[in-house]
């Protein structure tokens, strides 16, 4: 599994998918032209440009709520966000982002503490979050089951063509 | 231990004699659905794969978002379908002219049958669950998963039992019912989980009022919505299933993760508040709120008897200078019985903007967009920030009867202000 440290860029609650990325850009479906609008509506233009890769996007509750649109984890992923951090998502979202490979990891206590601009290094098999700008850590059960296959198969598709579903 | 309606289906498609909430089963889909916006990253996917054969006879592609063809992307996302379904020889594939906003479609034809369990890369899917199908949202790469192997993978949900007791006021519909519900759940205690609308005043409802509760469960963040079945149900699917169908019923030992009551016989119409659906106030709290643009359409609210209702009100009167109409019937059926029975005229008359069957204005698509700063009042389902335009525009949801008395008095406005 890949190694997952970054700069963290906080969210609030109810962070939706027009939020994420706004309908009006859902006739594209190239990952590089959908990260260019990434968060438009609260961070403005060009967000995409000052993420860096590795760096940790963090919510609050319900994070991902509304569309079933992929694009909004596809312009996270594509952004170069390697993982998303909330106190809860909303289903649809989780499901879309592991499948495309992309972690989720409920925290609240994390979710919670973590301040924009802080680096966390984050171990998915050994579920634990550590915080390098505060000291803290945060454990989280490692991911098992279904969720451990895709984030190892990379996303669902190459699971199933993989492995199948029996 | 009994089971709920949403337990027995899923156990059915899984081959099992039971599943329990939390388990994690492999279920097989009865029916799919995908729209312009999810369809193309599915085909991609699929096109990526060598000789790859699909379930070419269980699929619905709606191209009902982008259309008729907004601009060139959009388009080209059509045309990518079209040649797919061509391609894989799809047996639904619903080109412009002959096609309307999904959700209102698969019912409408049929398509989806008590009983099913049904998956669409569209969050609203969840809208059969009124006709007796667990039916949920999912993403484009699930669906193409599904269209492959027939199967996804799916945790069994909890359910949450709602009963409604009491008999409506004039100028309440489901669509109070729902958000006030949404308010009542907040916007984190359904995640993952099953909802089931029951009680009294549910058995008398319309099973388009139904559909309109359904449709918006995923407000709630729930998996699904569904109800009991009965001779409504029933009378809607007996003449347009294209497949046999069966009526699930839940035990009177089902268990339920919680259970609401709710004695609706006092409650006021609702409107929802920028920016989050569950932001629900009675019509009679709010002020006075001034409106640019009312959308009476979609797959909330836009069904043939919402558009009778808004006839009501609009007949014999005009919009509001300040304001402009827009009313979009959903499907080509609803568009011509509308045209047939002469509400299209009364629309016109009262000078509406009459919009072809499309989704387009309820997500800030096209065909009726925003501007910063703009208000407007929609039969739609969600109010998030920049939904139907600029973010810094507002959209407060309604029913349909609240939608019309807006549009004639210029600001949000309870039907009997204006009759």
């Amino acid at each position: 599994m890949d190694k997952i440290r970054g700069k963290v860029w906080k969210f609030g609650d109810d962070i939706d998918t027009d939020v994420i990325i706004p309908a009006r850009y859902l006739n594209m479906t190239d990952p590089g032209e959908l990260a260019a609008h990434l968060f438009e509506p609260v961070r403005g233009e060009h967000f995409d440009e000052i993420v860096n890769k590795g760096d940790i996007v963090v919510g609050g509750d319900n994070f991902g709520c509304g569309s079933s649109r992929e694009h909004a984890p596809i312009a996270i992923k594509a952004s170069g966000v390697s993982c998303v951090i909330a106190k809860t998502f909303a289903r649809i979202f989780y499901r879309n982002s592991f499948n495309i490979g992309l972690p989720l990891i409920v925290q609240p206590k994390a979710a919670e503490e973590i301040k924009e601009g802080d680096t966390l290094d984050v171990n998915l098999e050994e579920g634990l979050i550590k915080n390098e700008s505060s000291g803290k850590e945060y454990s989280f059960p490692s991911l098992e089951g279904m969720m451990l296959k895709l984030i190892e198969y990379k996303g669902l598709m190459s699971y199933i063509l993989n492995e199948g579903y029996n | 231990m009994g089971h709920t309606i949403t337990e027995k289906i899923l156990a059915a498609h899984a081959g099992k004699d039971e599943v329990n909430p939390g388990e994690h089963i492999v279920a097989n889909v009865d029916f799919m659905v995908a729209n312009d916006v999810t369809a193309p990253i599915s085909i991609n996917i699929i096109d990526d794969i060598n000789n790859a054969k699909i379930k070419n006879e269980q699929i619905a592609l709606v191209p009902d978002h982008f259309t008729p063809n907004k601009d060139i992307k959009s388009a080209e996302n059509v045309k990518k379908m079209r040649e797919f379904s061509k391609k894989h020889k799809v047996k639904y594939f619903f080109e412009t002219g002959r096609c309307g906003v999904e959700h209102c479609m698969l019912p409408e034809k049929g398509l989806v049958v008590p009983g099913d369990f049904v998956i669409g890369a569209d969050s609203h899917t969840c809208t059969y669950g009124a006709i007796g199908c667990v039916s949920t949202g999912v993403g484009s790469t699930d669906l193409a998963g599904a269209l492959l192997t027939g199967k996804i993978w799916i945790r069994v949900p909890e359910t949450i039992k709602l009963e409604y007791t009491g008999k409506l006021k004039e100028w309440v519909f489901g669509k109070d019912l729902i958000l006030m519900t949404l308010k009542n759940l907040g916007n984190v205690a359904a995640i993952y989980k099953s909802l089931e609308f029951t009680g009294s005043t549910i058995a008398e409802l319309s099973i388009y009022q139904r559909l309109t509760m359904s449709n918006m469960a995923v407000e709630a963040g729930a998996k699904n919505g569904i109800f009991p079945l009965d001779k409504i149900t029933e009378e809607y699917v007996k003449d347009r299933a294209k497949r046999s169908y069966k009526m699930y019923q839940s035990d009177d030992d089902a268990e339920y993760s919680d259970v609401r009551k709710f004695d609706v016989s006092e409650l006021d119409p609702q409107v929802s508040l920028p920016h989050l659906p569950s932001n629900a106030e009675s019509i009679k709290n709010i002020g006075k709120i001034e409106i640019d643009q009312v959308f009476i359409g979609s797959c909330t609210n836009g069904w043939y008897e919402d558009l009778e209702i808004a006839a009501k009100i609009l007949k014999g009167k005009k919009v509001a200078p300040s304001t402009r109409l827009i009313i979009a019937p959903p499907t080509p059926a609803i568009y011509m019985k509308a045209l047939k029975n002469g509400l299209l005229e009364i629309f016109g008359e009262s000078e509406a903007v009459i919009g072809p069957p499309t989704c387009g204005p309820c997500l800030g698509g096209h065909m009726g967009v925003l501007a910063a700063g703009e208000k407007a009042v929609a039969t739609t389902n969600r109010n998030f920030v920049g939904r139907m335009g600029h973010y810094e525009s507002e959209v407060y949801l309604s029913n349909p009867a609240v939608a019309a008395a807006s549009a004639i008095a210029g600001r949000i406005a309870h039907p009997e202000e204006v009759l």
